[in-house]
């Protein structure tokens, strides 16, 4: 499957010079398969530019949100393929107590905060809440399971014959444990993550600052680090960069948690607009 | 390994942090966490035991009414709470393992995730005399 890298950043779109390497789009990872089938993994401002590089006569897009905070979904009006009629859009989601799914991505969708609603789209819609079963797209089962993060927040697995990976962009397994890692057992998203060949997950925060951040839902990268080696995943992509953390910055974290852990997996710091191929 | 559901993780979290003593059981009644305050009531530490059989938990702490007659495992709160899904309370008496003797009040909540998911639950016990 072919991994890309639409948007890495967390939390707010932060463009500019010092964010050219690693991006200044929110959460955006397409997942291709060797039959076509196009996984879409959060619909953060990076989906703009992956709904122009579809190809015009495709016929289904599957979006899987994590959940609804807005870097997770500010770029889904943008997303070309919705505009396009007789293209089936399947958009899936965390269940709420409360409202749909549908109705909670209209708040968003709809005046003031946005001009355009739902039901002006041209795309075939269909809303389906998570978690509660595998999901089968195309060659793919998909695993969702609600992990540590503020509202219902769900990480998925998406797995092919022989390979899987596991997105995490938000998480916070860390939150209220005295030490971590704690056991296996109960560490938040370890099912998911599980000797998985790639994990994209949050390494939002440096070790300063997660101190006084602790419960805003995201991971210091120590943190991550330690997570990736207690689940045994064989390649590592740290992911939702905070939006004040430079190229440069970014560098030198990457550099000196690596220098000083020495993983046993290889690490890739995720860049907006790269790809990895994981052989199925 | 499977790991415990998210909502379990965090109930965990939330009893390590309380001073009142707290059980966590799944599903099937067994207990799957308690926290440093409830092991005085089982005599036990959760790191030497890890969870415990529905069987065992139970009747452990032998819990008796005013009169001193065994209450029976079905009557306890954490064990209505799972069996019959609604939440229960009760007030009865434990002999703890340094021979003293605890008038206990204990509310048990069956847990519900999100999607209607059961999750096994909890009880909360508070100590209101001992002699």
């Amino acid at each position: 499957m072919k991994v890309t890298f639409w948007g890495t950043r967390g939390s707010l779109a932060s463009p500019s010079p010092e964010t050219i390497r690693y991006g200044g789009n929110t959460s955006c990872v397409s997942v291709e398969g060797s039959d076509g089938t196009v996984i879409v993994l959060d619909a953060g401002t990076g989906i703009r530019k992956l709904g122009q590089s579809l190809p015009p006569d495709i016929r289904r897009v599957n979006i899987l949100l994590t959940h609804l905070h807005m870097d997770h979904i500010q770029g889904l009006p943008f997303f070309l393929p919705l505009r396009r009629r007789g293209v089936e859009i399947h958009i899936w989601g965390p269940a709420s107590t409360t409202l749909a799914l549908n109705s909670r991505l209209q708040k968003y969708l709809s005046p003031p905060l946005f001009p355009v609603s739902v039901r002006e789209l041209s795309a075939d819609l269909h809303f389906h809440e998570l978690p509660g079963h595998v999901i089968e797209i195309g060659e793919f089962s998909i695993h969702a399971q609600l992990i540590i993060h503020p509202n219902p927040t769900i990480g998925y697995r998406i797995q092919c014959d022989h390979a899987a990976i596991t997105y995490l962009p938000d998480h916070e397994p860390a939150l209220g444990s005295h030490t971590f890692p704690l056991e296996k057992e109960w560490t938040s998203g370890y099912t998911l993550a599980e000797g998985s060949d790639m994990l994209i997950h949050d390494t939002q925060y440096t070790e300063e600052e997660y101190q006084t951040r602790v419960g805003f839902g995201h991971s210091s990268i120590r943190h991550a680090f330690q997570f990736a080696s207690l689940t045994g995943v064989k390649h590592f992509i740290p992911f939702h960069h905070d939006p004040t953390h430079s190229d440069d910055d970014l560098d030198r974290m990457f550099k000196q948690i690596v220098d000083e852990l020495n993983p046993s997996y290889e690490v890739t710091p995720g860049c907006e607009g790269s790809s990895l191929e994981v052989a199925c | 390994m499977s790991q415990q559901e998210i909502e379990v993780i965090l109930s965990r979290h939330l009893a390590e942090y309380l001073a009142m003593p707290i059980f966590i059981v799944n599903p099937v009644g067994d207990l799957i966490f308690y926290n440093e305050p409830a092991e005085v009531i089982l005599g036990t530490r959760y790191s030497e035991t890890g969870s415990m059989p529905a069987s065992e938990w139970a009747t452990r702490f032998q819990p008796t009414d005013p009169e001193g007659k065994p209450i029976p495992p079905e009557e306890l709160p954490l064990v209505i709470a799972i069996t019959q899904r609604h939440p229960a309370h009760k007030i009865f008496w434990i002999r703890a393992l340094d021979n003293t003797v605890r008038e206990l009040e204990v509310t048990a909540l069956p847990l519900i995730g999100q999607a209607d998911r059961f999750l096994g639950g909890i009880a909360i016990f508070w100590e209101r005399s001992r002699k």
